[in-house]
């Protein structure tokens, strides 16, 4: 045993800003590191949006009309409707997949060395929160880049304008993700997520097609898309890239991501929730 | 702190899974700059008693501190005080031992030049030093292990606890981990605490405490214990005092 390293002892200087800073930093570094080493994750995380715009959007534009509704002030094509939509899908799916992380870190048994960190759980939590937010707004840019080189220009300040919002919306949606997580049990349990979750989210939503189309179809469906929370990320994000506010959207989107953030620590606070019965 | 502050006092602990009692009116201390062992067959609840230490479970009934941390009130306090390897492996696979270690450090605050030169010295104390770049993918069940070790070590912890960290191991990589673990207790002064169902892993200076179905049924040094039980030696007091014969998990 050699001697370089000192004599454990008892006197450890008080937790400062800075050493939450590191907590944070050391967090999200993890996070995109483990995002780098998977490139595969990246690919699909890519290719997906980009399929539904190149085949999907491609088809449908002949026969989806979208009228003149805010925030356009003109005939758009369906491209350009659904981009939005595309990248809130980004952030949706990457939720899922930190969710799907946080069940695979548990079962593995990573999640206990992240659960017996000195900081707060809660901190810890908003940590990967934050981390998870990061990597999705990431993915987004690089999805607006590839949609840019296919002919959809929204203006130039548009895409500073929908940093926020993607920021707002990665928070819910990674919330959304951290919560279902504690309700987990195991991986196999995750297709449900799949069906129960994303699909439903994703289609019941003005992603696709705009909410006055949907009620002409189908009042029950309407209500539904107005009842889901997504479709208030969508419409945050469409406004904002259009460097606009919905109100409406921001309110919701911002008390939805507050109270699935409250629902996840309180799920992994070890006196009161899943985990705390489960286990780490 | 004092001196007289043992490492982990465990006073009148039980806990439950549902109706199903996992630990009942567990009382356990650690002294400080001694090895314990934490010694009960398999579902006696030491892992469970490991989860209550490091607050992954909350206590129940009953409290424990530790070095004076009260682990549900002080939480952080206590926990920048311990080092902690659970039986289950946790490095990220996907991530190298010097990520996994850097990682590690910046949970503790630790973070930029200390942390790698934290790493580094480490690393270089496991005998690892030129693995650091590797995945932890790539390292071998007892590699693994003393990086897990030697990452509870990075934010120099006063009090290291290990869950049967030689569990699927072979003999030379066990007694290894074994030595360099009992080597911190001598040279560092660290309390540590062994939680095992091996007997071969107690030696005769160390303080023992055997858990049976929940309950610590003799505790104090070897030496107590086997007179406590009126037996030769430490096998014959397990036996004793758990009923555990050959066949069963003790080896």
């Amino acid at each position: 045993m050699s001697a370089t390293i000192p004599r454990h002892d008892d006197h450890l200087p008080p937790l400062t800003v800075t050493h939450y800073l590191i907590c944070l930093r050391g967090i999200v570094w993890r996070e995109a590191l483990r995002f780098v080493h998977q490139r595969e994750r990246f690919i699909s995380a890519l290719v997906r949006p980009l399929v539904w715009l190149f085949i999907f959007a491609a088809g449908f534009r002949q026969i989806l009309g979208v009228s003149i509704i805010p925030p356009y002030d003109t005939y758009v094509l369906y491209e350009v409707y659904v981009t939005p939509g595309l990248m809130a899908m980004i952030q949706l799916f990457n939720g899922m997949q930190s969710s799907l992380s946080m069940v695979y870190d548990r079962e593995m048994g990573n999640m206990r060395m992240l659960l017996v960190s000195p900081f707060p759980r809660w901190f810890l939590l908003l940590c990967k929160l934050l981390a998870s937010t990061a990597v999705s707004v990431l993915q987004v840019y690089a999805y607006l880049l590839v949609a840019w080189l296919w002919g959809i220009e929204p203006p130039a300040w548009g895409y500073v304008a929908v940093l926020p919002a993607l920021i707002l919306s990665g928070l819910m949606l990674g919330a959304l993700g951290m919560l279902l997580s504690s309700a987990i049990r195991q991986l196999e349990n995750f297709a449900g997520v799949m069906n129960f979750v994303i699909f439903p989210m994703f289609f019941a939503s003005s992603a696709l097609y705009p909410l006055w189309l949907v009620q002409q179809s189908s009042p029950v469906v309407y209500a539904i898309c107005r009842l889901n929370p997504f479709t208030y990320a969508v419409e945050l994000i469409r406004f904002a890239l259009y460097l606009e506010v919905d109100w409406l959207s921001l309110a919701v989107v911002a008390g939805m991501t507050a109270l699935f953030t409250v629902g996840a620590i309180l799920a992994y606070d070890p006196a009161r929730g899943l985990i705390g019965r489960r286990g780490g | 702190m004092t001196i007289d502050v043992p490492a982990l006092a465990v006073r009148g602990v039980s806990h439950a899974y549902g109706t199903r009692k996992a630990l009942r009116d567990v009382d356990l201390t650690v002294p400080r700059g001694r090895f314990t062992v934490l010694l009960g067959l398999n579902g006696a609840g030491k892992t469970t008693l490991f989860s209550l230490i490091t607050r992954l479970f909350d206590t129940q009934q009953g409290s424990i501190d530790v070095l004076g941390f009260r682990i549900s009130q002080h939480p952080g306090q206590a926990l920048r005080r311990l080092g902690i390897v659970f039986q289950a492996r946790t490095l990220d696979l996907d991530l190298s031992v010097m990520e996994n270690l850097l990682y590690h450090a910046a949970l503790h605050g630790i973070g930029g030049r200390d942390a790698r030169q934290r790493a580094q010295d480490v690393l270089a104390d496991f005998e690892l030093a030129d693995r650091r770049r590797d995945t932890a993918r790539k390292l071998s069940g007892g590699q693994m292990r003393r990086v897990e070790i030697a990452r509870a070590l990075i934010h120099r912890p006063q009090f290291l606890a290990l869950d049967e960290p030689t569990v699927g191991l072979d003999v030379v990589s066990k007694s290894a981990i074994l030595r360099r673990v009992r080597g911190l207790v001598q040279e560092r002064g660290v309390s540590v605490l062994w939680s095992t169902h091996l007997l071969d892993e107690v030696q005769p200076d160390d303080a023992v405490a055997v858990l049976h179905r929940g309950q610590v049924v003799a505790a104090g040094d070897v030496a107590d214990v086997v007179a406590a039980t009126r037996t030769g030696d430490m096998r014959a007091a397990f036996i004793a005092l758990t009923g555990g014969a050959p066949g069963s998990d003790v080896e």
